[in-house]
């Protein structure tokens, strides 16, 4: 049997994983608890798990062991939360401890290496991915962690859990249809107009350089001056808080990427290909539509990426200034000190980035074959 | 066919091309040559208004081009570039297509005249049609960059340093393939070259441009034999001069009567090779396969540029 380098490396965290606290008990949401470490045999299945990842085997059996690992994990963190809670108090509370996160981060790297080196094909990667949002939405909906404190808090917030991700979606792929509406547009004007360049080129750079906090301080008189004076503007929501100001800075922020991208994309297009359709008779217009704007689609495609995830992550700043979404719970919780509010809007928050990142990573590489 | 009449274009205060008139026969195949910078591309390229002229007018078939939009011009010529310009995204059919599709042909009519353009290119069309360009090797690629710029017919195919991007060996085989085409279609053809071989190999005619202007237009022969100016005769090469006019009849041309002892050579040969045949096995004389003989003695003669 020969051991996997980089396989260890993945697996060593995981084994620390186990001396650090599995669970914590709390009486209430605020105070300091006590750690419960794993129980004994799970730690053996677990070892043997990371074993397995960490020796020079099939891929599928890496992959499998490590899915295993995952889904004891999940299944075990139930049982102990609701065990621990079962005779408590309401306001009892047991949540993941430091060791649960970490071997959990492990055996998705397990995973994750696993699949990788499988090279599996773009539909079996769109099938994996599918799989496991699935696998996750039945842990969830299956009732099974509801004792764990994040779902507990979910409980208490089900009724507005839904409205603010909605609202967290509609900030994120927004922002990024109206940067896509103005930025690609923009995008095709500089391709040709070159001396506009270093000027909007520039002015996108320096929207990008201000911190959103400050971006959000400029908006709030201006919005407000908008939204007293023009008629109309109040109707439809604009303020100097809330929705309006989260999206406008979404969407700003999100142009620098959609037209730089746009505009490499075109300017990489092969100038050979275009000077051969214009020499074959196609009109300016067609040479755009048939060669130009095919040729930059991946790179177009890319930018999409990079603000989708950008955004997701950003539209978090949104709950500061009332715009809504998971930034609401992650606000509310840090003024609770209450970290499983802040857990409630974290955590969907990265898994909705980390599948939209993968997801676009796929169009990507299927455009670009 | 194509009637360039004082045609110049200025880029800034350089005269690209200054006032060059030439008259190209139906089925012709001229080839511009000249240094870097002489003005070829420019010319060429302002035969289908890629760069528009500052003055003097191109006539096709009589009728002046500036008369029609540009692109509906240019779908009635052919154009061929150097590094080919296939589109990457694109197949080999529909590359080739790509002009009969601007024109709105019939589908069934478009895959039959890809079929025929790749069977004529030597390429199968079950094995090329649904490739993509990157998929095929230099010498493919060129040979479809200009089934393309034949796809539609056209009566007159241009052509910028088609074969600049290929190997001798290729290049060589691509500029007898283009020969042969071009003589089975009898497109009226202009090909702009920096080399000189290549002009001579190709060019029923050849113009030489210098600094804008138009030096000389004459037959190969006429070229090396009777240089218009000291330029042409540099362009030329002189060290090369004679093997270059050798090169330009086959070796039947100069065969007479008689014997010769050695293996026989094919008289569809160029002089040149038979003067290297010679020259490379001692013989004094070359029998030819089929009867006759050819001298080293009347291969020098040629070679000094008598007829």
């Amino acid at each position: 049997m020969r051991i996997d380098r980089p396989g260890l490396v993945l697996a060593l965290p995981g084994a620390a994983a186990m001396l650090l606290p599995f669970m914590q008990f709390r009486a209430n949401r605020i105070v300091a608890g006590e750690a419960l470490s794993m129980p004994g045999w799970a730690m053996a299945c677990l070892g043997a798990v990371l074993a397995l990842g960490a020796l020079r085997l099939p891929q599928l059996w890496r992959l499998l062991a490590a899915a295993f690992g995952i889904c004891l994990l999940v299944w075990l963190a139930g049982n102990v939360a609701t065990g621990l809670t079962a005779d408590a108090p309401q306001a009892a509370r047991a949540s993941p401890g430091s060791g649960l996160w970490l071997m959990m981060g492990t055996l998705a790297l397990l995973v994750a290496d696993a699949i990788a080196k499988m090279r599996p094909g773009l539909r079996v990667q769109a099938l994996i991915l599918t799989l496991a949002c699935g696998a996750v939405a039945l842990a969830l909906g299956s009732g099974h962690l509801a004792d764990i404190s994040v779902m507990r808090e979910y409980a208490a917030r089900s009724d507005i859990f839904a409205a603010h991700a909605r609202r967290h979606l509609v900030l994120a792929f927004g922002s990024l249809l109206a940067a896509l509406m103005v930025g690609v547009p923009l995008g095709l004007w500089l391709h040709s107009e070159r001396g506009a360049r270093p000027a909007v080129m520039g002015g996108l750079n320096l929207v990008q350089t201000l911190p959103s906090l400050a971006l959000f301080g400029m908006m709030i008189p201006l919005l407000s001056w908008v939204a007293a004076s023009v008629p109309g503007a109040a109707a439809l929501g604009i303020a100097g808080i809330g929705f309006a100001p989260a999206l406008i800075a979404l969407f700003l922020y999100s142009l620098l990427p959609v037209v730089g991208n746009t505009v490499v994309g075109l300017d990489g297009a092969s100038p050979e290909a275009r000077e051969a359709g214009r020499g074959m008779g196609m009109t300016p217009q067609q040479v755009l539509a048939r060669v130009s704007i095919p040729l930059a689609l991946p790179v177009i495609v890319a930018a999409v990426r990079i603000v989708l995830v950008q955004n997701i992550g950003l539209a978090v700043i949104a709950g500061l200034i009332g715009g809504g979404g998971f930034g609401t719970f992650v606000f509310q919780g840090l003024a609770q000190n209450a970290a499983d509010l802040i857990l409630l809007g974290a955590i969907p928050t990265v898994a909705m980035a980390l599948v939209a990142g993968i997801a676009l990573d796929l169009v990507v590489k299927a455009l670009q074959r | 066919m194509i009637e360039i009449r004082n045609l110049s274009r200025r880029f800034g205060t350089v005269m690209a091309v200054d006032d060059v008139s030439l008259t190209i026969a139906k089925g012709e195949m001229v080839a511009l040559v000249g240094t870097s910078g002489s003005g070829k591309t420019t010319l060429l390229r302002m035969l289908n208004r890629l760069v528009e002229p500052s003055s003097g007018t191109v006539l096709l078939n009589g009728q002046d081009t500036a008369a029609l939009p540009a692109h509906l011009l240019r779908r009635r010529i052919g154009y061929a570039i150097q590094g080919h310009g296939l589109f990457p995204h694109y197949t080999v059919a529909r590359n080739i297509a790509a002009v009969p599709e601007l024109l709105g042909w019939p589908a069934a009519q478009i895959r039959e005249r890809v079929d025929e353009l790749l069977t004529l290119f030597g390429m199968p069309p079950a094995d090329f049609r649904n490739r993509r360009p990157a998929a095929l090797s230099g010498g493919q690629q060129q040979r479809v960059g200009v089934a393309r710029a034949l796809a539609a017919r056209p009566e007159v195919l241009l052509m910028d340093e088609p074969f600049g991007a290929l190997d001798p060996v290729t290049r060589a085989q691509a500029q007898a393939d283009l020969r042969r085409i071009q003589r089975q279609l009898g497109t009226t053809t202009v090909l702009v070259t920096h080399d000189m071989e290549e002009a001579l190999a190709l060019g029923d005619r050849i113009a030489v441009m210098d600094r804008g202007r138009l030096v000389q237009c004459a037959s190969p022969a006429a070229i090396l034999t009777r240089p218009a100016t000291e330029f042409v005769a540099r362009l030329t090469g002189q060290s090369d001069r004679p093997f270059r006019l050798l090169g330009l009849v086959p070796v039947a041309d100069l065969a007479e009567p008689g014997a010769a002892s050695g293996t026989p050579v094919d008289p569809a040969l160029s002089a040149r090779e038979a003067l290297a045949e010679c020259l490379w096995s001692g013989r004094e004389a070359l029998p030819l396969t089929g009867g006759g003989r050819v001298t080293l003695h009347r291969l020098a003669e040629r070679a000094r540029g008598a007829e």
